[in-house]
């Protein structure tokens, strides 16, 4: 049984340890920079690190994708706040020895280019900056609390309602409203309901998903046992690629350590609530990224979409029969965790970059102010009408008006969501709740 | 219709058998690990095949009409025997751009190896996938389940010749 205070202290003796080193070298050891032989350049820097007896200052750890991956591998020094790029295994004596003076020119990146101060890291935010292999760590960046906090603190209508303030909405291609889709499951009939995590990702240069996947496993973890809470679930699947073997490995040893720590399983933090999380995997089948042929894999048949209704939400058929599920992208279960740390005020907060912040996307966001009120980049005035522009033309909900939480008004990413004229709904429906 | 009783079927004894019987385990047998019990049979066995299959059925009690649909359906799966080192082109748009087209011209010229095809002495396969994520770094291609940045031809050349060498003695 785990409580805040567990929490804090572990929490407290982590940081406290992390003060206690004098130079922390982050050496990315993500799947890109993997690729480039971080492993060598890390195993390279502890031998220096050893050699010229700095070990009592001086801390080399594997950390999550720092985001640059074409210039990897990546290797910071935290403190001093200095980036090298492109780092051979042979640098590593060099990188050791400038530790505290002048940082080694030849291979050091800019940390002040526009690539990472135009960033505002969300989802990402321990991406680059926890070990991914090591709980404790999330812990120490405030990781869990939120998960201990709402169980102890709030109904699960009220994590529903505070979903429903925030405006937070899916971060698949739809956007659609994840308070309403957790209302939906929340109130259906059945015994038996599932959060399914969709981590399949297949569209070319797309891998969001895997970032956080193998940076920031726990996240995915947290969200998913809140969404649990909230609509009454009590098993979770996380349908992962096949074809990403190092965020396999990382989530199951990131399981395996919460449920050790009591964190997931039976009674968490020593109330009713049970949550489980297994993981599924892909078999390399672009389509199962859709929400039915997702669940048709997940119970082990062939991933073929079906018609709705009926959704899934409400009623999904086959060895889940009768029960609800609520599928959501795992941008979406990630986003939450970081919701329901900091309130529903700071995801109403507009943003421009970091939305589905993959390591490609979160670098040039567009300024809102050249954006038309539909959100895309056409530029055209706030007056101009939904005909207008071609983009919103081109999606407009053709059936039901999309409840638009006033929030994501100056929403950034997709144009799709956004051409709904309901504004008020959302506010209304939450209200009603 | 009940799945026939497998024919010719690995002793149960076979330790590969018992990697597979492990997962299928974890699972409490239910229709569902089908994928999962998949996956662990062509990790142990290099591929499916045929008796390998209705043994999954008998195991799972599902028909083996399904259990063919769901191997022959998933890219993953393979009922052919695969070479003992693989070689996954990556064709994603970015290595597409920056040359894996010019790999797989390459490997067809030299060893005559398309894509999904195995080399006649059963030393290397190559198999093309889609995206692997690591637009940043390529052309990339998975070697022997490691991914390699930023190919070149030659390099990929290289490698092959270097497995069809390894594997003679």
């Amino acid at each position: 049984m785990i409580s805040i205070e567990d929490l804090s202290q572990i929490s407290q003796a982590e940081r406290e340890a992390r003060d206690a080193v004098g130079h922390q070298i982050n050496v990315c050891v993500a799947a890109s920079c993997l690729s480039l032989q971080s492993d060598k350049v890390k195993e390279e820097l502890e031998k220096a690190v050893e050699a010229k007896g700095k070990k009592d200052c001086c801390k080399v750890r594997g950390v999550g994708c720092m985001g640059l991956c074409a210039a990897g591998p990546l290797v910071a020094v935290e403190k001093e706040k200095v980036l090298y790029q492109g780092v051979a295994p042979e640098d590593a004596s060099a990188i050791v020895d400038a530790l505290g003076g002048e940082p080694v020119a030849r291979i050091q990146g800019d940390l002040e280019a526009p690539f990472f101060a135009r960033q505002q890291k969300i989802v990402l935010e321990n991406c680059g900056r926890i070990d991914p292999e090591r709980i404790e760590e999330y812990i120490a960046a405030d990781g869990y609390l939120a998960l201990i906090d709402t169980l102890t603190a709030m109904t699960p209508i009220g994590v529903v309602q505070q979903v429903t303030r925030s405006g937070l909405r899916g971060r698949g291609g739809a956007g659609y409203p994840t308070g309403l889709k957790w209302a939906t499951v929340n109130k259906s009939q059945g015994t038996r309901k599932f959060v399914i995590c969709n981590g399949d990702e297949g569209d070319p240069g797309a891998f969001m998903d895997r970032a956080v996947l193998e940076s920031d496993p726990h996240r995915i973890l947290e969200g998913m046992a809140l969404a649990g809470y909230a609509v009454g679930a009590q098993q979770g699947f996380v349908y992962v690629r096949a074809e990403y073997p190092l965020a396999i490995k990382r989530l199951k040893l990131a399981i395996k350590q919460a449920e050790k720590m009591g964190l997931l399983g039976a009674n968490i933090g020593g109330t009713t609530f049970s949550f489980n999380v297994d993981i599924r995997l892909g078999a390399g089948a672009f389509v199962c990224g859709e929400e039915t042929a997702l669940i048709a894999s997940v119970e082990g048949g062939r991933g073929t979409p079906r018609p709705r209704p009926p959704y899934p939400r409400s009623r999904v058929s086959g060895a889940i029969r009768r029960s609800s599920t609520t599928s959501r992208r795992s941008p979406t279960s990630r986003r939450f965790s970081a919701t329901a740390r900091s309130g529903s005020r700071r995801s109403a907060r507009p943003r421009a970059a970091g939305r589905r912040s993959s390591p490609s996307r979160a670098q040039s966001p567009t300024p809102a102010s050249s954006r038309c009120r539909w959100g895309c980049r056409c530029a055209r005035s706030s007056s101009t009408s939904a005909a207008a522009c071609p983009t919103a033309r081109r999606s407009r909900p053709s059936r039901r008006a999309v409840p638009r939480a006033a929030a994501s008004r100056n929403r950034a990413s997709t144009c799709r969501a956004t051409t709904s004229p309901s504004r008020s709904s959302a506010r209304s429906w939450g209200r009603a709740e | 219709m009940t799945p026939e009783p497998a024919k010719g079927a690995p002793a149960p004894k076979d330790n590969r058998w018992r990697l597979v019987e492990a997962t299928m385990r974890r699972h409490g047998h239910k229709s569902h690990a089908l994928i999962e019990a998949l996956h662990s049979a062509q990790e142990a066995y290099g591929f499916l095949e045929n008796d390998v299959l209705r043994m999954v059925a008998t195991e799972l009690r599902i028909p083996l009409s399904k259990v063919y649909g769901v191997a022959t359906f998933y890219n993953f799966f393979t009922l052919k025997p695969q070479g003992r080192h693989t070689c996954v082109v990556c064709t994603g748009t970015a290595c597409y751009i920056k040359g894996a087209d010019q790999i797989m011209n390459v490997l067809e010229k030299k060893f005559d190896l398309k894509s999904g095809t195995t080399s006649p002495d059963g030393q290397v396969s190559v198999l093309t996938a889609r995206c692997i994520g690591s637009c940043g770094l390529a052309p990339a291609a998975v070697l022997d389940g490691a991914v390699a940045a930023k190919l070149t031809p030659a390099q990929v050349v290289a490698k092959v010749e270097e497995w069809m060498s390894h594997d003679q003695h």
